[in-house]
């Protein structure tokens, strides 16, 4: 039976009512856009890491569109959807308008004041000096995300600290770094190094790209499309991605390895693996082969569910297309706990297609040589970010934010203050809304530095509003690209409020501290301006142009037969690592059963929506008449089975009786009856968080089962089952 | 009329992302929750045969427009001589005959100043010799725009060559949003 399902996903109406107007409307003489004095100003997206440049248009005084910088690599004049909104950012209502410190109140209960940026400035700088004089500088971290943190970077090496913890890291791109690294002697970086735009065909494990709006990611995967890419996606679930390709393998979740292992077994045993590339740049081939030979795809369909002739098929397409196949690495990997073993699995198959360093594979990234603005020596710290991870974690190149925050719980923690800077914290770790609280209870300092209300100010002692990247300078985008290139962010607008851009905040608090000789500037287009000399600009011609691209000085791909060492201890890709079996890891990739699954109980698998950032975005008041809250995506089989419909609103249970918020259901065939899928970012607490406050649900609250890698501390998500709770007829009304 | 107006849109490519929801609001400085472009994705199978289709809709500026036959007042009109439908605020008295008259999904929808307001095929871009908005921003850059009956112009080109589809051609309307499939 052809079944049909029609979801507007987007022009959502209904909201209407609820959402406060941030564009005037028209008058009734109707002038059309642009006709009245129209200004653009050069700006670096910062609703995501990708950093596109654009440029900020405002009519007649009143902020009207932001546009792709035609001469950008990341957006090639093309803002993804959350960029396009970025305005919403500016003109939410909600933002932190005035520096808040805790205090008691009448009642005896705690809360915020409003207080002057001086008296909040000098509270932070006397509480950061005390910790210093009793305990020392390095017992201040920084969590962060985004490119505004380096001011606080900058900030906290004066100081004396070296924990800068990004959970981008071990909460999302980690494993697939580390396990490059452990390969390749070198990571994949960001931009991804991903030459998609030339491949001839491209496999997807684990990365739902179209759903994920990563810009250039998005847009060459299009590109590759266009030229007839032979696209492979393995998802649980039926993607977008998965919606364009020519294979898609409906795989029983957490059994990727099992399928990787097959596949490389297949080119192997087959001989289609590039027997030149292996021979001249890889070492621990003869381990491997023998490793796979245990693997064939009738082992790995009792794992996948996944027919062996399809996965023969599939593997025989990627060597047909070798070395242009691309075998994704994705971005959010952390997953079960052997991510880091996952994603070696996927660059040792990469290294039989002879793909790293290839056309249509992995490009090799350049970046412009662009100078530090003179500064003194920083002191040497006292200890450095290995002091959260103990013996833990051996291959961990960055600080592990779950682990800084277990350092920072207990009179005799090692944390004593926190910085925190662009990151929701509790919407970003799983399960980690106890340890907040405690670590709370035992700091001496929680600083929030953010632009929003979010969730994680709730836990500071004191919040510094922030004002939007719209509104500042931050450093030179200076990204290892296809092509070198330099990206100006300025303010296209006035802070409003009071508030402030980073780099101000950050000099305040230094001079505060006595530490004015690492801020030897008045403002901080001072720095910019200084850089940008060095490498032939000016910031008088990056305030016109925004974009300035530089050639390349080095090949983008690896020359026919040319001679390479790696930066591995080898000098060669490592397909056995020596370095794993030294620490008493598996040198070779081995499949882990996934955690089984309760009786009518259903994985809990999770992932982005186009429309948003996260938890960073649902309160955009652009981006909410988008996309105002998540939905619960279950199977037909399953709705029969709960009797649940389209609509209806059900609570989650998971494996550890933890229960959600209240979500929407959405059922669709697009999931199969072992999963269920919702994005992540939705279900915020915070009151004053107006739009989003109380729609849909947060899927991290019931992530309790948290699968570490042992290798480098990644915090596997993915373990996690989750039943139905009906909510009661009230609660539907 | 003498210029026909088409925009073709690839649903091969299309992702379903709504940029081009936000990039005609932000353009076009649309009232909070109204919309003149949406985006709708249609599934079909049961799992795990699927297929998914997505498809940025809006007006399709018909050839033969009903919403304009329809209108009382006059003000749905074609601008200049071509098929772009455009209303008329000041002639406009909000009767909603035009919606009734639109077979299509493709809703007007009512301006709080209390005129029908519509996609408008950013004719004030098209007059520069630019894309709309949507098309503009469109990151897969699975939307074109262009003069149909030039047989060089890309929209031409794509209809020449790829399988397309456009909405309820049954109705006589003569849509120009094409979908290629
Ligand atoms: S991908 Fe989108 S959100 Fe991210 S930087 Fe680019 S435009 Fe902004
Ligand atoms: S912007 Fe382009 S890809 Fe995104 S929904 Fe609109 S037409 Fe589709
Ligand atoms: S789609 Fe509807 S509103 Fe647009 S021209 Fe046709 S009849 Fe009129």
């Amino acid at each position: 039976m052809d079944r049909r399902e029609f979801i507007k996903v987007s022009g959502v109406t209904a909201a209407a009512a609820t959402v406060p107007s941030i564009f005037l409307s028209g008058c009734s003489t109707q002038p059309n856009p642009g006709e009245g004095e129209v200004t653009a100003t050069p700006t670096v997206c910062d609703i995501c890491f990708w950093k596109c440049a654009g440029h900020v248009y405002v009519e007649d005084s009143v902020p009207w569109k932001i546009i792709g910088n035609d001469e950008d690599l990341h957006s090639n004049g093309r803002l993804c959807t959350r960029g396009t909104g970025g305005l919403g950012a500016y003109q939410d209502k909600d933002r932190l308008k005035m520096p808040l410190v805790r205090t008691v109140g009448p009642n005896g209960q705690q809360i915020f004041r409003e207080a002057s940026w001086d008296e909040a400035l000098d509270i932070i700088a006397k509480r950061m000096q005390k910790i210093a004089d009793e305990h020392g500088a390095d017992r201040v971290a920084l969590l962060n995300h985004g490119a505004g943190a380096s001011h606080f970077k900058n900030l906290l090496r004066g100081y004396g600290s070296a924990t800068f913890s990004a959970p981008s890291y071990a909460q999302c791109r980690g494993p697939r770094e580390v396990a490059f690294q452990l390969t390749y002697g070198e990571g994949v970086g960001s931009p991804d190094r991903t030459d998609m735009e030339h491949s001839r065909c491209i496999v997807l494990i684990g990365s739902h790209i179209g759903e994920n709006l990563h810009n250039g990611q998005v847009q060459t995967l299009t590109r590759a499309l266009e030229n007839g890419v032979s696209l492979i996606t393995v998802d649980p679930r039926f993607s977008v991605a998965a919606s364009k390709s020519q294979h898609w393998l409906p795989i029983r979740p957490g059994t990727d390895v099992a399928l990787l292992l097959a596949w490389m077994n297949v080119l192997i045993s087959e001989g289609l693996y590039d027997k030149a590339y292996v021979e001249q740049y890889a070492m621990g081939f003869e381990q491997l082969a023998a490793h796979v030979r245990q693997f064939p795809p009738e082992w790995a369909y009792l794992q996948t569910g996944l027919e062996p002739e399809l996965i023969r098929e599939t593997a025989r397409e990627m060597a047909k297309n070798a070395p242009a196949t691309l075998v994704h690495p994705g971005r959010h990997t952390t997953w079960y706990g052997d991510d880091t073993q996952r994603e070696r699995a996927i660059a040792i198959l990469n290294t039989l297609l002879g793909s790293w360093g290839r056309p249509g594979g992995f490009y090799i990234q350049e970046k412009v040589k662009l100078p530090n603005y003179p500064l003194p020596d920083y002191p040497k710290p006292k200890s450095t970010f290995k002091v959260a991870h103990g013996d833990d974690y051996p291959f961990a190149t960055q600080p592990v934010s779950n682990a800084v925050i277990d350092a920072s719980i207990g009179d005799d923690a090692h944390y004593k203050g926190w910085l925190v800077y662009g990151t929701n914290l509790p919407m970003t770790i799983p399960g980690v809304r106890p340890k907040l609280r405690q670590a709370a209870d035992s700091l001496d300092l929680i600083v929030v530095i953010d632009t929003m209300p979010a969730e994680v100010t709730g836990y500071a002692d004191v919040i510094l509003p922030e004002c939007t990247y719209l509104e500042r300078y931050d450093e030179l985008r200076n990204a290892a690209e296809r092509e070198p290139s330099l990206a100006l962010r300025m303010p296209a607008f006035k802070p409003r409020h009071d508030s402030k851009p980073g780099w101000w905040i950050a000099k305040q608090l230094g001079e505060r501290l006595g530490l004015q000789k690492y801020f030897p500037w008045n403002d901080y287009s001072e720095v910019l301006d200084w850089q940008l000399k060095q490498v032939g600009s000016s910031l008088d011609e990056m305030q016109q142009i925004g974009v300035k691209n530089f050639p390349r000085k080095t090949p983008k791909y690896f020359q026919a037969g040319e001679a390479r060492r790696f930066n591995t201890p080898s000098g060669k890709i490592e397909l056995y690592s020596q370095r794993l079996a030294d620490r008493g890891f598996d040198p070779l990739p081995v499949y882990k059963r996934p955690p089984e699954r309760p009786d009518n109980y259903y994985h809990l698998n999770y992932g982005r929506m186009p429309a948003h950032t996260f938890s960073r975005t649902t309160n955009n008041p652009l981006l909410f008449q988008l996309a105002p809250e998540n939905t619960l995506w279950i199977n037909s089989l399953v709705a029969r089975q709960w009797k649940l419909k389209t609509g209806d609103s059900v609570r989650m249970q998971n494996q550890d009786g933890i229960v959600s918020k209240s979500i929407r259901v959405r059922v669709t065939e697009r999931i199969g009856p072992d999963s269920v899928f919702m994005a992540h970012g939705f279900g915020h607490s915070a009151k004053q968080l107006r739009l989003t406050n109380g729609l849909g649900a947060d899927d991290s609250a019931l992530m309790t089962n948290v699968l570490i890698d042992p290798i480098m501390g990644a915090t596997g998500m993915r373990g996690n089952f989750v039943t139905f709770v009906k909510n009661s007829e009230q609660e539907h009304a | 009329m003498t210029i026909r107006y088409a925009m073709v849109i690839d649903t091969r490519t299309c992702i379903g992302c709504g940029d081009c929801v936000v990039a005609c609001k932000t353009e076009n400085k649309t009232p909070v929750g109204l919309n003149r472009d949406w985006v709708v994705e249609a599934t079909r199978g049961k799992w795990p045969n699927v297929r998914t289709e997505f498809r940025s809709e809006r007006c399709n500026h018909c050839s033969n427009a009903t919403c304009v036959t329809l209108c009382p007042t006059g003000a749905s009109h074609y601008w200049r001589d071509t098929n772009i439908v455009l209303v008329e605020a000041n002639k406009c008295t909000g009767c909603k005959a035009c919606i009734a008259a639109c077979p299509y999904d493709a809703r007007l929808i009512m301006h709080p100043d209390g005129y029908i307001d519509k996609c408008t095929f950013c004719h004030h871009r098209v007059e520069r010799g630019d894309d709309p908005a949507c098309v503009s921003s469109c990151p897969t850059q699975c939307m074109h725009f262009g003069i149909l009956d030039d047989a060089g112009s890309k929209v031409s080109q794509l209809l020449k060559t790829r399988n397309y589809k456009a909405l309820m051609t049954e109705t006589g309307n003569e849509p120009n949003v094409y979908y290629l499939t």
